[in-house]
């Protein structure tokens, strides 16, 4: 059993990466924090606290405009931040990188966007059956507005992709295949190149979803070859309020705006306004410049401490949770598929994952319990709900133990 | 920590929500409301049988964590028999009892008692509607004759 030398590599240090974390030294109910609700949001290291501080101590201004010095520095920085997206992502081009609120705003764009350029009446979409609420709602706005028609790729019992009914659903008229790179719900990872060269043979564009993939794997839009990939800074220790979209710069250039405003305009007159080139083009208004600048900390952050180090560490707790789980009899893991990011979803008998959440609170605990915004998901499993503990670079071993400790505690209450 | 958890989750509510009363459809029901927690996905459905302003009979049916079901059921206790203007003065005091400063800790009347157990319910603000749920149904059904009742 892996207790306190958890990583293959040699140079991770979990206690290292607590102590970049000032928000795990608290105590919660008097029980020390164990954060496990990662998938919803991770904690940020004093690296993005400090970027963020800096930037409005030191040079806070609007970007692109003004004529003096702290403009000129947060514009730096901003572009700067968009340089180090562009690298994390390994985008071609930093003008494939576009500054969002987070995924939910990235899918919104393409929807919008690329849904009025692109995709009409009897045009096809598909998605999957383990999308989050964010990959499957502005579709179907889309396909209400559009009278475009939604198609869903299956999962198996396991929480994996039925993948030989990709080709089922294919056609000439599939305009974007839409998946998620990791379910948020069942820890599934999907075989994204897979996905990406079938749509690509079939004529159709494809959108990554990477709101829980960002923190655990490394990511090269080059080599999957996707047209577009999302982003959210807060799920990779980054701040909240700012995401990523990245688009190949030869669909971006094709694609009418999202939002209008200042900062994406060439020209505005009362005869007509004609629109920049991308990034700008998407980016109307004054952006979440510390944000951005937050977000690419975070990425530097990330890298230091070495993605291949941390996946090493994360799937460690992996095998340990599951292990730890499953040895709990009226315990049933929900998501076991073949690849899997750190998260385990799970039921406990008699124990609604609701009062299971608040009985692990009580000892410290911190779980999500609920639909985890992917209700077809739970229908899928015929569920309403499940506990949901998720991992991040920083969780120990010891704080598992304080999960299964919790949930022991709670099967006795209901006995 | 763990006496408020132990005040949650008295052995009377474990109970309640291990066997709810007057938990069954109504097939003959005079008016019916669900109710619907869009958070948690909890769902519980009233069901009444009423004469001139009273509550004849009451029940629920339904699917909820333990502080619904166990709130759902002392629900239909305390409110069978009521005029609807008491049983709705009643759901007054009882989500003020979960959610002012400082609520009226003393039931208005002896059928009405069995609601205190539910009172360790506002240390813990997130479960409020939890135990809200089946109330707000309670409502819909008498005030509108039915519908559907969401806690949002």
């Amino acid at each position: 059993m892996h207790r306190s030398s958890l990583s293959s590599s040699p140079s991770f240090s979990v206690s290292a990466v607590r102590q970049a974390f000032p928000i795990l030294a608290r105590q919660v109910h008097g029980r020390p924090l164990a954060y496990l609700d990662n998938a919803a949001t991770t904690q940020k290291p004093r690296a993005v606290l400090d970027a963020i501080e800096h930037y409005y101590v030191t040079c806070n201004a609007n970007v692109h405009r003004s004529p003096h010095r702290l403009s000129e520095e947060a514009t730096h920085a901003y572009e700067s931040a968009r340089q180090t997206m562009a690298r994390f992502l390994n985008a071609a081009d930093p003008a494939e990188i576009i500054f969002v609120r987070g995924v939910t705003e990235a899918i919104n764009l393409v929807a919008t966007s690329f849904g009025q350029w692109r995709i009409g009446r009897g045009d096809e979409i598909v998605i999957s059956e383990m999308e989050h609420h964010s990959n499957i709602v502005p579709w179907q706005l889309l396909c209400e507005r559009t009278g475009a028609i939604l198609r869903v790729i299956p999962i198996d019992d396991h929480g994996d992709l039925i993948l030989d009914e990709l080709p089922k659903l294919l056609n000439a008229r599939t305009r974007l295949v839409a998946v998620t790179h990791m379910s948020n719900a069942l820890g599934t990872i999907n075989p994204v190149k897979q996905i990406i060269d079938m749509a690509h043979a079939a004529g159709a564009a494809v959108l990554i979803d990477g709101a829980q993939a960002a923190s655990h794997t490394r990511i090269d839009v080059q080599a999957l070859g996707c047209d577009f990939y999302a982003i959210s800074g807060h799920k990779m220790y980054g701040p909240t309020g700012i995401g990523v979209l990245y688009g190949r710069r030869e669909l971006l250039s094709q694609m009418p705006p999202y939002h209008g405003g200042g900062e994406m305009i060439e020209q505005v007159t009362w005869q007509g306004t004609t629109f920049r080139e991308p990034p700008a083009r998407f980016e109307a208004g004054t952006p979440d410049i510390a944000g951005a600048i937050g977000l690419a900390a975070a990425v530097d952050y990330l890298e230091s401490v070495g993605l291949d180090a941390i996946a090493a560490h994360e799937d460690t707790l992996l095998d340990y949770a599951t292990r730890e789980l499953s040895a709990i009899d009226g315990l049933r893991i929900i998501g076991t598929a073949k690849r899997k990011g750190p998260v385990v979803s799970f039921t406990v008998e008699d124990v609604h994952p609701h009062d299971l959440g608040t009985i692990l609170d009580a000892q410290g605990v911190a779980i999500r319990a609920g639909h985890h915004c992917a209700q077809p998901v739970m229908h899928r499993y015929d569920l309403v709900a499940t506990a949901r503990a998720s991992m991040a670079m920083y969780n120990t071993t010891e704080e598992i133990d304080a999960l299964v400790g919790g949930i022991r505690r709670a099967m006795e209450m209901f006995r | 920590m763990n006496s408020e958890l132990d005040d949650l989750y008295r052995e009377v509510i474990i109970d309640h929500s291990r066997h709810p009363r007057h938990f069954h459809v109504m097939e003959d029901a005079d008016a019916t409301a669900e109710g619907f927690n869009p958070f948690c996905g909890d769902r519980v459905t009233v069901y009444l049988k009423k004469q001139d302003d009273r509550l004849a009979d009451i029940s629920f049916q339904g699917k909820g964590c333990a502080i619904c079901m166990a709130s759902a059921s002392i629900m239909t206790q305390t409110v069978r028999g009521r005029r609807t203007d008491d049983a709705l003065r009643l759901f007054d005091w009882f989500h003020n009892l979960l959610t002012v400063d400082q609520p009226s800790t003393q039931p208005p009347d002896e059928q009405a008692e069995p609601l205190a157990v539910l009172a360790g319910v506002r240390q813990f603000p997130i479960r409020v509607k939890c135990a809200t749920l089946a109330w707000h149904a309670l409502k819909t059904a008498m005030t509108r004759g039915g519908g559907v009742a969401s806690t949002e």
